[in-house]
């Protein structure tokens, strides 16, 4: 038989279903791997013991209705849990014990998810390659010093590197589908709004959603259901009727419409990048869809737009750390003596470049130049994908610019850093739903993905295209677990 | 538009960041070639546009306003750096 650890989500719930494999057994799986694979460095906080613990549980008191019987599962260590260690891959929150739970990890357990630990992720999942998290880098299975991407690189990695079935990751630029895209993994970001931000160490309110990440569409659509929910505690959750994602997943997209955006062909993009993006058009032609020829005119002011509207945001939500009520403190000879001092000891680099660029941008004088400009190119943005929807049911763009690069090539150069969000980061400016799927290898062998892009609270049509594509694309990651002695 | 020492200086002193001169000095390069790379935005001419403050297009919801915690006294102050009884403490503020 396959080993447990290399099963999808679908595959293992159905041996724990048939009662082939115990919770415990997997449980046992996941947690030996996770623990000869400590060189990637992975996970923040592990949560073995009781994993174990609560997974006989499950098998001494089994339920089977549930959505996630007994399965072990890794979340990013961003979702607030109850009792046990929640860091945001931050020094300031390096003692942090949350006394509640994220409505998200909350809905996962509910459904019989076992919690196996905690994943590294960049410091307040600001980063594009794991590599501003306190906590250190973290390695990418498909080769030795590749970065995993980022923010949700201990996701994306011990996901690839099959520690964990399925994992959950957050979006606010890219942050699930550019670590999905580098590691040949499969990463959703869901309709703003879809998934409760309770509990989420806030980065950018306006921008920030949970969404699953998993080894194969369908996976995705199991977890999806599981995590989408309307929340009272979340001011911006949307109460829409939400589908049963993994029972109405279809391979039949016939004569569905899907649009190529012209300005996605940006300057200095690789060959191989082009070449993926017209070998996907053919993948989706193959399907069944139909190919139009789009235009969203204000792509290439997304950047710039999230430059400011992210960190403006991100400096008045970090405001909160003044090590007062709870993380770091440092001492100082008057109380702002102290704020001041805790801030810069508690903070990474990048966290302080970009409160500092959120501070300028909303300081007085600045206000109409930036944050008030950047609202209104926002709009104009939005509006390119309203009037594209109107054309067609979806978008097929590459989902990086690039493959993985090595550990510390960007990291002394801050926008080029940026850069590597350029075609995820309008789908966060306009609130959609957007996937990637691994759909080839540059000449490195490293992983590309292509990203599908869909209406609002349209992830059911976004996943059925993923899902007939991939049957075609037919990608398998090759794992060789170089990092095991 | 260049960003000088002395901006970042006072803006890490509204951001409440202390900042070595050193450190003032890269921020200060990082900061002007990131804030190049967003004056792209002002090719476009946006007079007539409303800003949009928030995605999903909804009022915000109102509850009832009724307690819904049980007494959570002490779990908010479990995480406290420092604590006295029943307070936060914090380095004196009044002379």
């Amino acid at each position: 038989m396959t080993e447990i650890t290399s099963l999808s989500l679908f595959e293992l719930i159905k041996n724990i279903k048939e009662k082939k494999i115990s919770s415990n057994e997997a449980a046992k799986s996941f947690v030996d791997r996770s623990e000869k694979s400590k060189k990637l460095n992975t996970y923040v906080t592990e949560n073995f013991e009781n994993c174990l613990k609560l997974s006989k549980e499950f098998d001494n008191k089994p339920n089977f209705d549930l959505k996630l019987p007994g399965i072990p599962i890794a979340v990013k260590d961003l979702f607030c849990t109850n009792e046990v260690r929640t860091t945001a891959g931050s020094n300031i929150l390096n003692n942090f014990v949350p006394s509640y739970e994220s409505t998200v990890t909350q809905n996962i357990w509910n459904e019989g998810g076992i919690l196996l630990g905690k994943l590294n992720c960049d410091e307040f999942a600001m980063g594009s390659s794991n590599e501003t998290s306190f906590f250190g880098n973290v390695q990418n299975p498909i080769a030795k010093n590749l970065v995993p991407g980022g923010s949700s690189g201990g996701s994306s990695s011990a996901l690839a590197a099959n520690l964990t079935p399925v994992t959950i990751g957050t979006d606010t630029g890219g942050s699930i589908r550019q670590p999905a895209s580098f590691t040949g993994t499969v990463g959703l970001k869901p309709t703003y709004g879809s998934c409760s931000r309770y509990g989420i160490v806030a980065f950018a309110s306006s921008l920030d959603q949970a969404g699953p990440m998993s080894k194969d569409v369908k996976d995705s659509s199991i977890l999806l259901e599981v995590i989408s929910s309307f929340d009272k505690k979340d001011s911006t959750s949307i109460d829409f009727k939400r589908n049963n994602y993994s029972s109405e997943l279809t391979r039949n997209i016939k004569g569905i419409k899907i649009g190529i955006p012209k300005e996605y062909r940006v300057d200095g993009m690789p060959g191989e990048i082009e070449n993926l993006w017209k070998k996907g058009i053919e993948y989706a032609k193959d399907c069944g869809a139909e190919i139009i020829d789009i235009s969203l005119p204000h792509t290439s002011y997304a950047l710039p737009t999230y430059y400011i509207v992210a960190p403006a945001e991100a400096s008045s939500n970090l405001a909160r750390y003044d090590g007062v009520k709870y993380g770091l403190r440092s001492s100082g000879e008057s109380l702002i003596d102290m704020y001041e001092k805790t801030r810069s000891e508690g903070f990474g680099e990048e966290v302080k470049r970009r409160i500092m660029i959120g501070t300028y941008v909303l300081s007085s004088g600045y206000y109409d130049a930036y944050y008030l400009k950047a609202q209104k190119v926002r709009q104009l943005i939005k509006k390119d994908f309203d009037d594209a929807y109107n054309k067609v049911d979806a978008i097929l763009t590459p989902s990086t610019p690039s493959s993985a690069f090595k550990i510390g090539e960007k990291s002394n150069d801050p926008v080029s850093m940026y850069l590597n969000d350029i075609f995820t980061v309008p789908v966060n400016l306009a609130g959609l739903p957007g996937i990637s799927i691994p759909a080839g290898r540059d000449k490195n062998n490293y992983p590309l993905g292509l990203q599908i892009i869909g209406k609002p609270f349209d992830e059911q049509t976004v996943l059925n295209i993923a899902y007939s594509m991939e049957e075609k694309i037919n990608y398998k990651n090759n794992i060789t677990d170089w990092w095991m002695e | 538009m260049a960003i000088d020492l002395k901006t970042v200086k006072h803006i890490s002193k509204l951001a409440r960041i202390s900042l070595e001169e050193k450190k003032a000095e890269k921020l200060a390069d990082d900061m002007n070639s990131i804030f190049e790379f967003i004056e792209k935005l002002n090719e476009l001419k946006t007079e007539n546009v409303e800003p949009l403050t928030s995605i999903a297009e909804t009022t915000l919801r109102f509850r009832d306003d009724k307690i819904t915690s049980d007494n959570i006294r002490e779990k908010i102050l479990k995480n406290s750096p420092e604590k006295n009884d029943d307070f936060f403490v914090v380095p004196k503020v009044v002379e």
